[in-house]
């Protein structure tokens, strides 16, 4: 089992992917994650996060067989 | 309690949404003295330019979750009744509607301070994003406007 990763609005353009599964080994944290997937750099203060669908935070634990999502700031209504 | 959450990636007439939604209250209607309309619309201009077409990005079922835990929990501040909220997705001309929040309740305040309350929400937590096409181009929507 891995970590499913998605990307939405202009993240998912600047990352150059919706999707991808990363191995959880090591991994404690949204911001253990995001340093995977972004080359060793701290998640940005701009970049907002959801664990299993639901807001979250840096500090939010994360587990094999999660979803994991990573956005901008959203802009509905 | 009568609750509708519903994403659409075609235009809708609000006015025909609240009729049919009212309806099927039925005799439950009666119960209600007040109810509370938003309906948030494409404008053809943002930040000074004009814009011909808007794109709306969502996180599927996130979205319906998210909508849903704002109803629940403005309605357990406010207590008020049933909860109709429509919102579009997908590709948008100017004069389309872009939302639709309709609340009932016994008396006015809670269906009016619920509206409110579930409008600015839903437009700071529900995973929407929107990309508009201007003269110089298409961008991303970088946050809402206050109010």
């Amino acid at each position: 089992m891995a970590i499913r990763i998605r990307y939405f609005a202009s993240l998912r353009e600047t990352m150059g992917r919706t999707t991808e599964d990363i191995n959880a080994e090591g991994i404690a944290t949204v911001a253990d994650l995001w340093k995977v997937l972004d080359e060793g750099r701290p998640l940005p203060d701009r970049v907002l996060c959801a664990v299993n669908q639901e807001h979250a935070t840096p500090t939010t634990p994360v587990h094999e067989g999660d979803e994991v999502a990573f956005f901008p700031p959203v802009t509905g209504g | 309690m009568m609750q509708l959450i519903s994403l659409r990636d075609h235009p809708f007439d609000p006015y025909a949404e609240l009729s049919a939604f009212s309806a099927q209250l039925g005799e439950e209607r009666h119960r209600y003295g007040a109810e509370s309309h938003f309906i948030g619309t494409m404008r053809s201009f943002n930040e000074g330019d004009a814009v011909s077409t808007l794109w709306l990005e969502h996180y599927p079922g996130m979205t319906e979750r998210e909508i849903a835990r704002i109803i629940d929990e403005e309605r357990t501040r406010l207590n008020f009744g049933p909860a109709l909220v429509i919102h579009r997705i997908g590709k948008l001309e100017p004069g389309e509607a872009i939302v639709l929040i309709a609340l009932f309740s016994a008396h006015r305040r809670a269906a009016l301070d619920g509206t409110q309350g579930v409008i600015e929400r839903l437009k700071h937590e529900a995973p929407f994003w929107k990309k508009e096409r201007t003269s110089e181009g298409e961008r991303w929507v970088a946050s809402n406007t206050n109010g």
